[in-house]
């Protein structure tokens, strides 16, 4: 059981930071943006998943992340929208929106929850 | 607008910027697979596509920006602010391609187990870019000047 958690966080960490590495060195910033919101935490929970819990188990994880996802869409835009006139700090503003991102992630699943 | 490489940006952050990443993204996998754990998949996938490093990504482009143009001789903190906020619209058209990578997950399992992974990266990969391509074509957006 340890044994799991040291490789989902020496996996997680490995593969976190190589999408962060590829954000580093793509231009334009834009582009580099796209490798923010990389599938990397996903990959590196599915793959212990899988083979740990059973596919049954990731599909479902799976499904609810349809919506975390959505709420990262929306996450990101606010985020966007409130640094664009260059008047707010970047870390305060992407910390606090974690919150949103949050309260969209739960208004979410209430509705999948509701609807499945 | 070209994409290209700049391998300069990987000498830009300091080597505990990558021992920070490394363990705040180790500590946040950890984090959501414990979350799973307690409450369930159907909860705790949600997690999944939580913006682990995004704020911590856009606090060190901030950073980096406005101290490239301090060495140049001007202070000026808006320029990094504008810098993050260029890097979070990219991020919504990776966020949209993560929507598809967990569909094509939740759609092929259990049939392609051996390549699930590979082709929901390939989708996320694929939406990502077109979305990122038809913002930049301001096909989604239409700009004023």
């Amino acid at each position: 059981m340890t044994t799991e958690w040291l490789v989902r966080f020496l996996l997680g960490g490995f593969v976190i930071s190589l999408f962060a590495s590829a954000g580093d060195i793509l231009r334009p910033k834009s582009f580099a943006g796209v490798f923010a919101a990389a599938p990397a935490l996903a990959l590196a929970t599915l793959a212990v998943t899988i083979s740990g819990q059973g596919w049954h188990y990731a599909a479902t994880e799976a499904r609810s992340m349809i919506v975390g996802a959505a709420a990262f869409v929306f996450y990101a835009w606010a985020t966007s929208r409130l640094l664009r006139d260059g008047t707010r700090r970047a870390s305060v503003v992407a910390t606090l929106g974690l919150g949103l991102w949050l309260i969209a992630a739960l208004a979410g699943w209430f509705l999948l929850t509701a609807v499945a | 607008m070209k994409i290209s490489l700049n391998l300069a940006g990987l000498k830009r952050a300091k080597w505990y910027e990558y021992a920070l990443r490394f363990v705040l993204g180790g500590a946040v996998t950890v984090v959501t697979g414990l979350i799973a754990h307690k409450f369930g998949p159907v909860f705790g996938g949600l997690f999944l596509a939580f913006p682990s490093i995004f704020p911590f990504g856009v606090t060190l482009i901030e950073k980096h920006e406005t101290e490239k143009k301090r060495k140049a001789g001007y202070d000026d903190p808006a320029t990094g602010r504008k810098a993050a906020a260029l890097e979070a619209r990219g991020a919504i058209a990776g966020a949209a391609g993560l929507m598809a990578f967990a569909l094509v997950v939740w759609l092929a399992l259990p049939g392609y187990k051996r390549v699930v992974l590979a082709a929901a990266s390939l989708a996320w990969l694929s939406v990502s870019l077109f979305l990122w391509w038809l913002e930049k074509k301001h096909f989604l957006v239409k700009r004023t000047a």
